[in-house]
Order: structure tokens, then C-alpha cells, then sequence
């Protein structure tokens, strides 16, 4: 265990280093840092004092291992377009971006896990053919296409939900802002999760139902309908239970991709979420901006993934280390 | 009390395909007695497994009973609903299956399976059916039963994990035990123990037992009554000693005689020439008729049923060289 854990460890820190090096080299290729800094009419001169005063002058690798250094510490230096440390823009947006992301995928986790298990049990079924050709439909929409369909239907139309933003957002402690505590945040969440997290509720639906499938084939599944154990047990204890171990992995790495491709829906919605944040900051070259949301962003799965390897191992008996 | 504890009586399990029916079990017809073990034996894809998913009605659709009845200790059973059919499972009828490896449940715990299925059929807390756990773990010949119980079923070797099936198998107090191959799958060392903790329970139970095995050195030492199958239906049924010792139909004969003692593996005899027809390939008349050495006219034409044999009590066998009104 110890060491399985220690080995993920290592592998994520190589992750981390691979990927704050491209978020390194963005300095280097993407435009000249000095000009984004000081004005047009600064003197040779003092753009080569602010150089040598950065540092920008130092051999490459000892500027990356400051980069990695303060990166390490949260430090992503100053945007260019705000004037403003970058972890603090980041901080400030980070609430939206990932309770957008929890909601959805729990809408994603527990209508997929319950659709796909319907699915499966039911599979002649006429709702099940419906909802798995409905599905399909679901896989094969691009992700603002729903969102623009969503916001016509619901916002447009019907008028029931808003179209855009974050409603009204309550602070409930120095770093977190929450959209759930007000009727307007409430409704606001609806849309974008639902659109973020369509998706995904396709994929583990489609996931679980095959896996529930194979399951139901299985041996001990004919044993246990041998004995006479109750449909019930059958199905949700024994069945499901081995059907969502396999699932939780890809499940894991699909949260981990809700929260990258937040970016489109929040675009769609004009979420105020990192994601927003990010497409705002291509467009004006916000180099240090990118990069802190790349090293977020590899950070957020990798952190996933170790959750999802030390689950697995709460989860499945066959890989804990044997009692004799 | 009536001394027969099952009887199957015609029956005939189809696959509906796109464009035909198959006939997989083609008017079955068996007895098993109480307290007797049956042996069945018969080539791959003879009907053995089908028939006993049948009896404990756990057919994969689109297989299906088309004909025929099942009736236990007086009841007809193919034909209930679910909910009282599977208060028969387990509690009536027991079933081991063939691969240890495969039938546990490989995330529960070897006592969460045994409680759980205990108390489906018997009327016993938590903590009774425990001790019973440990109980019957006990009698199938688990070492340090007790200690074992809350072990996963990977933590088990094949042989040991056979003997927690046969214990979960009996779970429920079953009247008959269906054991589908229940050694094949094992190691050749540990079959014979397996076969004997099967044989002991049963008979202390006063348990009847379908026996289907591919080894006739098995047969010979475990079986009361053996019954050989052929292509979907029943060839020749009676007791060991006549069937293995002095066969009457031609294909009981050509299996018996393709056996030395060394090789048990039926599969694997080659006297009889050509092999068992395919199931949309099965002949009119004996399906056995391209096969027999004793082959006539009426072979290719009628079906023979199972028919008493004159001088052998108690034997049936669905051959025409036995009709005596055609030989008198
Ligand atoms: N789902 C199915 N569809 C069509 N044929 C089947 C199916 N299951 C079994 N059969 C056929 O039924 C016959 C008997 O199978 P089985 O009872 O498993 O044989 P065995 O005697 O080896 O246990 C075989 O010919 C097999 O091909
Ligand atoms: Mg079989």
C-alpha cells in the first residue's frame, strides 16, 4: 500500500514538473515578457535593467527552477491585463468554477449510475431503448450547442431560468463566495451544470450499463440466483457493487475533465469562473495567467487520479494486502 | 412415503432462433430417488447443464421449457412465478457449479455470503446463522473455520473454495444438490476429496444429488443410478452396476468400452467413429443412427423411447433393439 502510494507520489511530481515547464516555456516563446511590462517609450537601457532585475537573463534552467519554486508556493507573479497577483485573480474564481463542477458532477455521477443500472436491468425495455438512443444523441452534441440549446428552451422561451451569471453569491468566508445559499444562485447553477455535466452522465451511464451487463453474466451472479437470494440483494449489492468498481476509475479522470471543460460552458454562460478567466486571458496574452491555469489544471488531475488510486484500494478486497 | 424426490417428465427445452427452433433437451425423462446420488454423464453439448438449469429453472432466455413438466416431492415447479420459484432455489434445490474461481462473489466476505443466504431461507438473527456459517464450514472440511470466515474468497485456494460453494450449496437445507461438473475445474490431487465431502453430506443429510461429471472412474464409486445423455435426450438410465458394467444401448456400450481405467475423460474417446450432430443437424429417427454399429431400418425412421430391458430390473433404455414386440 505504503509503497504503491509512494510510487503514484512520484509519478504525479513528474506530471507536475512536465507540465510547469510548458507553463514555463509559455514566457519564453509567447511574445517578450518585458514588453507586455513596461510602455512603448521605455529606453533600451532600462528594458535591460528590468531584464537583468527579473532575472531573465540567468540561464534557462535556473529560471525554471525559480518558476517551479515560487509555483510551488502559489506564486504565478503578476497579470498583465489586471495588474494583480495572479493567484489572487485565480482564488477570487476559483469558487464559482469548481461549485459549477461539484453540481454537475453529481448530476452526472447519480443520473448516470441510476440510468445506466435502469438500463441494464431493464434491457428490452422500451424507457431503456428510449433513454439509450436519447443518450446518443447526448454523446454527439458538442458541449455549447447543448448550452445555446438550453439557454433558448429555458431562458428564451420558457423564461423560467437565467440565461447568465452567477446570481447572487454570498460570501461565507474569506475565500469562498457560494451561489447556493440565494434562489437566484441556485437557479443560475441549473443550465451550466447540467450542460458541463450531459456528457459525462452519457458516458457513465453507457459505462455502468456494459459493466452491469458483464456483471449480471458472471458466475457468482448465477450462484447467487442459484441459492435464491432476493432479486434485490442480487442486483444492487451483489451486481452493483462489483460494476462500480471498474467504473470508478474512468469516472474519477471524467471529473477531472468536468472542471477542464468548464472552460466552454462557461463561456456559453458567461460563468465568472478560471475557466472564463482563461479564455479572457488568451485574448489579451496574459502569459503568467495561462500558465497558472495549466498548472491548476494538471493539478486538479492529478490530485484526482491519487484519490481514485487509494479508492480503488479501500474498495477492492483483492488489492489489499493479504491478512496471512 | 413416496421414494421419489424429482421427476422430469418430457421435457423439452427450445432456443427460438431467427429462423428456426432448436431442440436442446428433447423429451427428458429422469427420476432422481431420495437420498440417491445420479450420475449424468454424456459428451459436451450432450444437455447436462440445460437440464439442470431447467430443473432449478434458471434457463437464460431465450431458452425456454416447451414441453413437459418438473415435479418435486409432489409439486410441479416449472411453472411457478418467480417470487415462490425462488424460495425453491437454495431451500429445495442446491446447485454447485463447476468453476470455484468464478462462483463467489470476489468483494463480499465469505461470511457475508454464507449469512445472507441463510437467512433467505431459514428463520435464524444475525449472530445464529454465524455459528451455523461456522458449522457448515466446518463440516465441508475447512481448516480453522471459525478464523476463515471473514476471509474474502481470494484468500482461498481452488479446492477450498469448491468446499465454501458445496457449504453454500447446502446453505439452505436443500433436498437435492445439482453439482454441474463440480470438479473439473480442480486440480486432479483434490477432486476425489471434493467428490467425497459432497458424497458425505448428502448422505448424511439424506440429500439426493444429480451428479454430472465427466469422469466415469467418478461415476462408478459415487453414482447409485447414472443417466447418459445423447444429443438432447435421455440413451440408457439405471443403476451404476449395469450401466457402467453390462451397458445396453449401443452408445453406452461404445462409451463404456472406449474407457479404460486410466482414461476417465469422455471427451476424449475415440471408439465410437463420427461425433455427437450438431443441434440443427439432428437426424430423424435415433439421433445416435449415423453412429451405431446395429443401425436398421426403423432407426432412421421412428424415435425410440425409453423402454424397459428385459432381465435387467430397473434399467430403461431408448433403443429399438430392445422392443420386444418387434423381435417376438
Ligand atoms: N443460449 C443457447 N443458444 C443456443 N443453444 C444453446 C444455448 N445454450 C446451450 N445451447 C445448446 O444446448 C446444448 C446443450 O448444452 P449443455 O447443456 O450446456 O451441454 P453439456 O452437456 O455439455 O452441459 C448444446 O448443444 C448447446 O450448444
Ligand atoms: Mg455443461
Amino acid at each position: 500500500m505504503l509503497a504503491m502510494l509512494i510510487r503514484r507520489l512520484i509519478q504525479s511530481i513528474v506530471v507536475m514538473l512536465v507540465v510547469a515547464f510548458i507553463a514555463f516555456s509559455l514566457f519564453q516563446f509567447v511574445g517578450d515578457p518585458i514588453n507586455n511590462m513596461v510602455g512603448q517609450e521605455a529606453s533600451a537601457q532600462e528594458r535591460a535593467e528590468l531584464r537583468e532585475r527579473l532575472g531573465l537573463n540567468d540561464p534557462i534552467p535556473i529560471q525554471f527552477m525559480r518558476f517551479v519554486g515560487n509555483a510551488a508556493q502559489g506564486n504565478f507573479g503578476i497579470s498583465y491585463r489586471m495588474a494583480r497577483p495572479v493567484s489572487a485573480v485565480i482564488a477570487e474564481r476559483l469558487p464559482a468554477t469548481l461549485e459549477l463542477a461539484m453540481i454537475s458532477a453529481f448530476f452526472a455521477l447519480s443520473m448516470g449510475i441510476g440510468l445506466g443500472v435502469y438500463t441494464a436491468l431493464k434491457r428490452s425495455g422500451v424507457l431503456s431503448n428510449f433513454i439509450m438512443t436519447v443518450s446518443l444523441i447526448g454523446v454527439s452534441l458538442p458541449t455549447f450547442l447543448i448550452g445555446i440549446l438550453l439557454i433558448y428552451i429555458f431562458a428564451v422561451e420558457l423564461r423560467w431560468l437565467p440565461s447568465f451569471g452567477r446570481g447572487q453569491v454570498v460570501r461565507i468566508s474569506d475565500w469562498w463566495t457560494t451561489g447556493l445559499l440565494t434562489p437566484s444562485g441556485r437557479a443560475s447553477l441549473i443550465l451550466p451544470a447540467i450542460t458541463l455535466g450531459l456528457f459525462q452522465l452519457t458516458l457513465i451511464m453507457r459505462l455502468v450499463r456494459a459493466e452491469m451487463l458483464e456483471v449480471l453474466r458472471t458466475d457468482y451472479i448465477k450462484f447467487a440466483r442459484a441459492r435464491g437470494l432476493a432479486q434485490r440483494s442480487i442486483h444492487f449489492h451483489h451486481a452493483l457493487k462489483n460494476t462500480l468498481l471498474p467504473v470508478i476509475t474512468i469516472t474519477g479522470l471524467q471529473l477531472g475533465t468536468i472542471i477542464a471543460f468548464a472552460i466552454i460552458t462557461e463561456t456559453v454562460f458567461q460563468w465568472p469562473g478560471v475557466g472564463l478567466l482563461f479564455i479572457n486571458a488568451i485574448r489579451f496574452v496574459d502569459v503568467p495567467m495561462m500558465s497558472a491555469y495549466l498548472v491548476l489544471i494538471a493539478l486538479v488531475f492529478v490530485v484526482i487520479n491519487l484519490i481514485v488510486d487509494v479508492l480503488y484500494f479501500v474498495v477492492d478486497p483483492r488489492l489489499r494486502a493479504t491478512k496471512h | 412415503m413416496n421414494d421419489v424426490l424429482l421427476s422430469v417428465r418430457d421435457l423439452v427445452v427450445e432456443f427460438p432462433k431467427r429462423d428456426k427452433v432448436l431442440t436442446a433437451l428433447d423429451h427428458i425423462n429422469l427420476e432422481v430417488r431420495r437420498g440417491e446420488i445420479l450420475g449424468m454423464v454424456g459428451e459436451s453439448g450432450a444437455g447436462k447443464s440445460l437440464t439442470g438449469a431447467a430443473i432449478i429453472g434458471l434457463l437464460e432466455p431465450p431458452g425456454r421449457i416447451a414441453h413437459g413438466e418438473i415435479v418435486l416431492d409432489g409439486q410441479r415447479i416449472d411453472n411457478l412465478p418467480y417470487g415462490q420459484m425462488r424460495r425453491i432455489r437454495g431451500r429445495k434445490i442446491g446447485m454447485v457449479f463447476q468453476d470455484p474461481l468464478t462462483s463467489l462473489n470476489p468483494i463480499l466476505t465469505i461470511a457475508e455470503q454464507l449469512i445472507e443466504t441463510i437467512r433467505t431461507h431459514l428463520p435464524m438473527n444475525e449472530k445464529q446463522a454465524r455459528e451455523r456459517a461456522v458449522e457448515l464450514l466446518e463440516e465441508v472440511g475447512i481448516p480453522a473455520a471459525r478464523r476463515r470466515l471473514d476471509d474474502y474468497p481470494h484468500h482461498f485456494s481452488g479446492g477450498m473454495r469448491q468446499r465454501v460453494v458445496i457449504a453454500l450449496a447446502l446453505a439452505g437445507e436443500p433436498d437435492l444438490i445439482i453439482a454441474d461438473e463440480p470438479t473439473t475445474a480442480l486440480d486432479v490431487s483434490v477432486q476425489a476429496q471434493i467428490i467425497d465431502v459432497l458424497k458425505r453430506l448428502c448422505r448424511d443429510r439424506g440429500a439426493s444429488v444429480i451428479l454430472v461429471t465427466h469422469d466415469m472412474g467418478v461415476i462408478a464409486e459415487a453414482a447409485d443410478r447414472v443417466a447418459v445423455l445423447y444429443a438432447g435426450r435421455v440413451a440408457e438410465i439405471g443403476p451404476v452396476r449395469q450401466v457402467v458394467k453390462d451397458p445396453s444401448h449401443p452408445y453406452t456400450v461404445g462409451l463404456m468400452g472406449s474407457i479404460p481405467s486410466v482414461v476417465h475423460d469422455i471427451d476424449r474417446l475415440t471408439q465410437i467413429p463420427g461425433s455427437m450432430p450438431r443441434l440443427d443437424n439432428i437426424p430423424q429417427g435415433c439421433a445416435f443412427n449415423p453412429r451405431c454399429s446395429q443401425v436398421h431400418d426403423r432407426c432412421y425412421r421412428d424415435r425410440p423411447n425409453l423402454i424397459a430391458v428385459e432381465s435387467k430390473p430397473d434399467n430403461q433404455v431408448a433403443c429399438w433393439l430392445f422392443d420386444e414386440r418387434a423381435s417376438s
